[in-house]
């Protein structure tokens, strides 16, 4: 990004004038966290992911280190998903029916480094498998592919209160990451993903308050911060993105100022918000002025997922493949 | 805020007592609780009583940056003896100070410019300690024109207002307040400090002084104070006027909480 040059600075009193590019000096940085464990690490995962690192506002890299670019998940599940729209599974071909074949579609078909598997099959509402099922094929997908991997519950605390400290076990030594914390529902899974080396995400109802009470109240269990990735909650282009971006904005800026309860990286469900909107997921006859359909959804999220970028993104999990490669190509300018 | 911790001076009977002794776990103690309490840089002085004040800063700095990683503020009004800070430190610190007095302030200014450090300038000019806000500005001017002439980086310059006793000079404390306001409109880059023991010199009821002035200070818009950070109401008063400024994002615990935040800022 190109910084204001030649700003003439003059000062009332003693009548100075020179030119100079402004430049901001931060004090804090975000944490690193690394996702996967190698061989060598107690893991089996190919390779690892890192994020977070930044010591300035994203693609403002003269002001300074960038460690990281921000990292593109692939969002799978572990049961054929029940609500995604049609052009969404057909961009798989066929293979969502069959989640290891899914899993294996987006890392050598699609290139994805990391993968977010969302056991959605455990919800008492979609046939709720057991812990030990899940815990068996999360055993499954380890051994199918060997990106590193993010592992999200199915949303009903009371089942994911006995379904991840299973499955986390089962994972023990692959340092994934696991979701989600909440201000009322934080203590089970923190003290699973302690145990098993794994790290957290706490995810807060789109306030900046309670992302920083809810990383105080894990860290204060005994996870570090540093093992901490919050999901700040995020809406899609057009559904209360830009409050999402002002809180990430915020927060980002006090981290880089030295708050260190803050200071950890974003991780942002790109896909599960942008394609439940009625622009991206609406079929051409019902709007023929809004276009293609497909292509419309893809650049939905494609832009949804920039703008989250700006913000200060570190993993964005995305749905269509698409529209992953397409933000892949920006997120490494970051 | 900075927050510059001022217990490591030798004019505290039980840091004299130290420094006389070379007893660097006292001093060790007495720096790492600073930074537990919240303090992001720590004074280092030896005192009136010290015999050979180059060698005992030089221990001081030695043993004080042994037990902690802060920012070190160098205080003598003896430029050998900064210097044998600096040397000591091998990196950036604060130099504690120097006035508007144009001959001594650029020997100052190019001894914090050798050691790429940072120096607090009183604005005190020639007519002695300054009155009223005015007087204040007309130094902090003067002292801006030195570091520009001498390519000074005005960044790491702290303006000092000097702040007196209300006991004293009772007018002389808002005006203090009003010139760290203006130090911004000579040049963003400023920063301001202030000594903040001295507001209550020879007053009764010093710590509620101090504590309802710098919470002041603090929406004024300053920068850095020299203080003692293990007394925690006033360090309390300091965090929630953060949070009452928006400095700093409010949560529950904001009170607990605080202190790991102010690390390095300022």
């Amino acid at each position: 990004m190109k910084l204001m040059n030649n700003i003439t600075v003059i000062s009332g009193e003693t009548k100075m004038s020179r030119q100079e590019e402004i430049l901001e000096k931060w004090q804090g940085e975000v944490f690193t966290y690394v996702i996967g464990a190698k061989k060598e690490e107690g893991g089996t995962r190919g390779s690892v992911v890192k994020v977070g690192g930044e010591k300035t506002l994203p693609f403002l890299d003269k002001e300074g280190i960038l460690s990281n670019t921000a990292a593109v998940a692939l969002e799978i599940f572990d049961v054929p998903p029940a609500d995604w729209p049609e052009e969404l599974v057909a961009a798989y071909g066929g293979v969502t029916a069959n989640p290891l074949e899914w899993a294996d579609a987006c890392v050598r078909k699609f290139g994805a480094e990391l993968l977010c598997v969302r056991l959605a099959g455990a919800h008492p509402d979609a046939g709720g498998r057991s812990p030990e099922q899940e815990a068996a094929f999360l055993s499954k997908l380890t051994a199918a592919v060997n990106v590193p991997l993010i592992v999200c519950g199915c949303g009903d605390d009371a089942k994911d209160n006995t379904l991840l400290p299973l499955c986390s076990e089962a994972l023990k030594g692959e340092r994934c990451l696991f979701g989600s914390a909440s201000q009322d529902n934080y203590k089970t899974l923190t003290a699973a993903v302690t145990a098993d080396g794994h790290g957290i995400i706490a995810e807060s109802p789109i306030d900046l308050n309670i992302a920083k009470q809810l990383n105080i109240l894990i860290s204060d269990l005994g996870l570090p911060l540093e093992r901490i990735v919050m999901d700040p909650t995020i809406g899609a282009l057009g559904y209360g993105l830009e409050y999402a971006y002002s809180i990430m904005e915020r927060a980002r800026l006090a981290a880089l100022s030295g708050d260190r309860n803050v200071a950890c990286p974003f991780i942002c469900f790109t896909g599960q918000e942008t394609w439940k909107v009625k622009e991206a997921v609406a079929a051409r006859a019902d709007f023929p002025h809004w276009g293609d359909q497909e292509k419309r959804g893809i650049l939905w999220e494609a832009v949804t997922a920039s703008a989250l970028l700006q913000a200060g993104a570190d993993i964005l999990v995305m749905r269509h493949p698409k529209a992953a490669e397409e933000i892949q190509k920006y997120a490494c300018h970051r | 805020m900075l927050v510059i911790g001022e217990l490591i001076n030798g004019m505290f009977a039980r840091v004299g007592r130290a420094i006389e002794e070379k007893d660097a776990a006292a001093v060790r103690r007495i720096a790492s609780e600073q930074a537990v309490c919240g303090a992001g840089a720590l004074d280092i002085n030896c005192g009136p009583g010290s015999l050979s004040p180059a060698d005992d800063m030089k221990w001081l700095v030695e043993t004080v940056s042994a037990a902690v990683d802060k920012l070190l503020v160098l205080d003598s009004g003896k430029e050998e003896v900064l210097e044998a800070g600096l040397q000591a430190a091998g990196r950036s610190c604060l130099l504690n100070s120097a006035t508007a007095e144009p001959n001594k302030l650029k020997r100052l200014l190019n001894l914090a410019a050798r050691y790429k450090s940072g120096l607090i300038v009183l604005t005190v000019g020639s007519s002695g300690m300054p009155q009223g806000c005015r007087q204040r500005i007309e130094s902090a001017a003067q002292i801006v024109e030195i570091c520009v002439e001498t390519g000074f980086p005005l960044d790491n310059i702290y303006l000092d207002p000097v702040l007196m006793p209300v006991s004293v000079a009772q007018s002389q404390v808002g005006a203090a307040l009003e010139t760290i306001r203006e130090f911004k409109v000579i040049s963003p880059e400023l920063k301001s400090v202030v000594g903040l023991s001295n507001v209550s010199q020879s007053a009764p009821h010093r710590r509620l002084l101090n504590r309802v002035f710098l919470s002041m200070a603090a929406a004024y818009g300053l920068d850095a104070a020299i203080l003692d950070p293990t007394d925690r109401e006033l360090m309390e008063s300091l965090f929630a006027a953060d949070i009452l400024l928006n400095r700093n994002i409010y949560c529950e615990s904001f009170l607990k909480e605080c202190g790991g935040a102010k690390d390095g800022r300022g």
